[in-house]
């Protein structure tokens, strides 16, 4: 394929309340053996991108660790490959990144070295399938400037927090309202652009002389007139990592045959890094109903309705519903959680009980002692 | 200059014929273990674990399976700039060709392959055991003796020992005397197949009986060096080891996995077992499914019963299905209604709706009274089970089926069912 993709995985979300304090969003972990940023990277070597760059900041120590090797999505090449690049001082910048668009401005060397004539934007809490390719004739065959990755929400839900467009008959963009106080429309951003590499080059460099360093308000919103700005619908899943709702509604889509199979049994596959863990195993007095359960799981107690990530310990008589069960928890004998989402490597005493409401999910954060096998 | 201390060889040429049809078209190392392994995964696990990072698989017998699974090594890390994992497949010699035709002579073919690394010792292994062993160890207790040959060799009930080739030590742990499968043995070290010899020690066995006919380890090389009065000498091993060689060994090694605290504990930090796992999403168990003592792998999709089982990677085990003390490999499917009773399924079956697996009393086989003596329903990969049909106790069935190929639609204990085709 002729582009570059840029993985732009530095946010934090408040609305990921707890669950943000450990890592960056982009590395949350989804659907029991995946990482948000897995979505997108698997995208774009399913696209055939060659050549792709993360762009880190905060709290990206999880992030790193996920991305140690690139092999995993087959990105260990001599030509091209994955690049990891967080904010450095240098002789003219001792900043942060201070937007999107700044981010992209600090690595625009990688940009400029590069030979392929498009660019793939994605951001890394995205849980979706594109093949980028099809985007990219879409942006050739509209003479596009910019094309902006769009999917129709359901009419009703709150869309206040995301980047709203509107467009004409032709999917020009017209409008882009970023998280309105009221919704204008339910045709939502998905954060995916594709832009000729050269156009991006003058647009972030032109930004940058102004001193704007936000990608949506500085170019998409400032430039929408001037520029052919363009829709792309797509009619596939997608879902937005950035609340604990969320995030947890996402997960628990996972439950849902027609999303598993649709990510799970359909080409192209998710990639994600390989953890060595046995199967799953199931002791007597397990009762499981309608879950999720990954690699290295070991469970004795009852689950209903839950989500259980890799090497989960579920203890005797212990009652788990409705629940999500990050990596590598430890659940003592006799506890009940309910509508919770359990931090990951959390060791929990046997005799608990946590409660959450199905419209509270609680995050549940416990770090005591344990004693490995 | 390239030097390793010690390399590998690991012999997986092999058919594994008493494994019946699950070896017709795979080699035994490629056999699928404990819902996510493969039998080789143990020793090429064992070997990056214990530091040996050059390892030499010899393969002949229907190499495809072992060779998709080993690609490159990158599952075991022993993807290598200098060393890793090699693959070597007889080939063809300007004045002469021949398969690998013992298990020296397979290494015999292959001197050249090791004398690149110039070893100081050369470890021998077989690719058909189910343990967790640190040859670095080994090779210690090897270096201390200042031994030629080491062997390792485990105790094993003495009412037993008779099925094993037997060794005989002094108090210095040092052989005094061979003994293959003996009426009266004298001791109950068997041998594990697995030695380490110093390589200029092999290389002069090798060469000095390379005219050898079937030239093989234990029959050849070390009575050979045994005479030659070389110091050889038993590592007792006391840990857990399996062969894994036959129809009911597979199945007990499996069933062990399950229980609460395993012997074969694969949940430890320690001594992690690696392996190719192509599948990643999480399992699903639906809401009307039931699972008592199982390991169940990767994305396999549970929406029967299942009881004292090892279900793989990718399986599908249809509403109203009931699986009980069996092995259900990879890709499988058992539809709605089915029965499943002590049986090892292979990668890719397909077992129809409402069919029955394992009923009915034991009858000795018709098919191989040497490979099917135990009361199992062997299925062999991508083989299909039309619905309806009842299967009686150890039977063994491969290859697409008809309900036309089920006379009154049952197949009686101890019949088979051997078709052409089934592989995909």
């Amino acid at each position: 394929m002729k582009a570059i993709g840029i993985i732009l995985a530095g946010g934090n979300s408040k609305r990921m309340k707890e669950l943000s304090l450990r890592r960056a969003v982009a590395a949350m972990p989804i659907a029991g053996s995946f990482r948000s940023i897995d979505f997108s990277l698997s995208s774009m070597t399913n696209s055939h991108i060659k050549k792709v760059a993360v762009f880190t900041q905060y709290n990206a120590r999880s992030l790193n660790e996920h991305l140690n090797s690139s092999k995993w999505w087959d990105f260990g090449r001599k030509q091209g490959g994955l690049y990891v690049f967080t904010p450095t001082i240098t002789a003219d910048n001792s900043d942060w990144y201070r937007g999107t668009a700044d981010s992209i401005y600090q690595n625009l060397e990688f940009l400029k070295n590069s030979h392929e004539p498009y660019v793939v934007i994605a951001s890394g809490d995205g849980v979706y399938k594109l093949d980028y390719a099809k985007v990219l004739e879409y942006h050739i065959a509209k003479r596009a400037d910019i094309t902006v990755v769009c999917k129709e929400m359901p009419s009703g839900m709150d869309l206040t927090r995301y980047g709203l467009v509107r467009t004409d008959s032709d999917c020009r963009i017209t409008e882009f309202d970023e998280k309105p106080m009221v919704a204008s429309s339910n045709l939502v951003s998905c954060g995916i652009y594709v832009v000729r590499r050269r156009q991006l080059v003058d647009l972030i460099e032109a930004c940058a002389a102004d001193g704007r360093y936000d990608f949506v308000n500085d170019i998409l919103i400032r430039y929408r007139n001037l520029k052919r700005i363009y829709a792309y619908k797509m009619d596939s899943y997608w879902s937005n990592i950035s609340s604990v709702d969320d995030y947890y509604r996402t997960n628990m889509d996972f439950l849902n045959k027609d999303i598993r199979d649709y990510f799970f049994r359909t080409y192209p596959e998710v990639y994600s890094k390989v953890d060595d863990n046995p199967p799953a195993k199931y002791n007597p007095g397990a009762v499981v109903r309608n879950s999720l359960a990954s690699s290295g799981c070991i469970i004795n107690g009852e689950v209903e309705n839950s989500v259980l990530f890799k090497k989960v310990y579920v203890g005797n008589n212990c009652v788990i519903k409705n629940s999500i069960i990050l990596n590598d928890v430890y659940i003592g004998d006799n506890t009940r959680i309910e509508n919770c989402i359990v931090e990951s490597r959390d060791t929990i005493k046997a005799y608990m009980t946590y409660i959450g409401e199905p419209n509270h999910i609680r995050i549940i954060l416990e770090k005591n002692d344990r004693f490995v096998m | 200059m390239i030097k390793k201390e010690m390399i590998a060889m690991l012999l997986a040429g092999g058919q594994g014929s008493r494994l019946g049809v699950l070896t017709s078209k795979v080699a035994k190392p490629a056999v699928a273990f404990g819902g996510k392994y493969r039998i080789i995964d143990f020793p090429l696990s064992n070997c990056i674990n214990s530091g040996i990072d050059t390892v030499g698989v010899l393969t002949q017998y229907q190499p495809l399976r072992l060779n998709t699974h080993i690609g490159i090594g990158i599952p075991w890390d022993l993807d290598r700039n200098v060393g890793g994992v090699t693959v070597l497949p007889p080939y063809e010699k300007s004045n002469s060709s021949e398969w690998y035709t013992g298990t020296a002579n397979a290494i015999y073919q292959n001197i050249d392959y090791i004398d690149m690394y110039n070893p100081d010792y050369v470890l021998i292994l077989s690719g058909d055991h189910i343990y967790k062993m640190d040859y670095e160890v080994m090779l210690e207790f090897h270096k201390a003796n200042n031994a030629d040959l080491t062997i390792a060799a485990m105790p094993v009930p003495m009412e037993e020992a008779s099925r094993f080739g037997i060794v005989i030590t002094d108090e210095n742990n040092r052989i005094t005397e061979f003994e293959e499968k003996p009426a009266n043995p004298r001791s109950n070290l068997a041998s594990m197949g697995i030695y380490i010899f110093s390589w200029p020690v092999l290389r002069e066995a090798l060469m000095k009986l390379s005219e050898e006919p079937e030239c093989d380890f234990g029959k050849h090389i070390i009575p050979y060096c045994h005479t030659k009065g070389d110091r050889i000498f038993a590592y007792e091993y006391n840990g857990y080891w399996k062969d894994v060689g036959t129809l009911g060994s597979y199945w007990e090694a499996n069933m062990e996995l399950i229980d609460i605290i395993p012997v074969f504990n694969l949940y430890e930090e320690f001594w992690k077992i690696y392996t190719r796992c192509e599948n990643l999403p999480p399992q699903y168990i639906s809401a009307d499914s039931r699972i008592e003592r199982c390991i169940i792998g990767e994305g396999t999709n549970i929406y029967g019963e299942i009881y004292n089982s090892v279900i793989g990677p990718n399986v599908t085990i249809e509403r109203g299905a009931v699986v009980r003390d069996s092995i259900i490999m990879q890709d499988s499917v058992i539809r709605a209604g089915a029965m499943v009773n002590k049986a090892i399924i292979a990668e890719g079956v397909t077992i129809g709706e409402d069919v029955q697996l394992g009923v009915g009393e034991y009858a000795p086989s018709k098919l191989d009274t040497k490979v099917y003596v135990f009361d199992l329903v062997t299925v062999g990969e991508n083989s299909v089970i039309p619905a309806g049909v009842r299967v009686g106790k150890n039977t063994a069935i491969s290859g697409v089926t008809e309900a036309s190929d089920y006379p009154d639609g049952k197949l009686d204990s101890g019949d088979y069912m051997i078709k052409a085709g089934g592989s995909r």
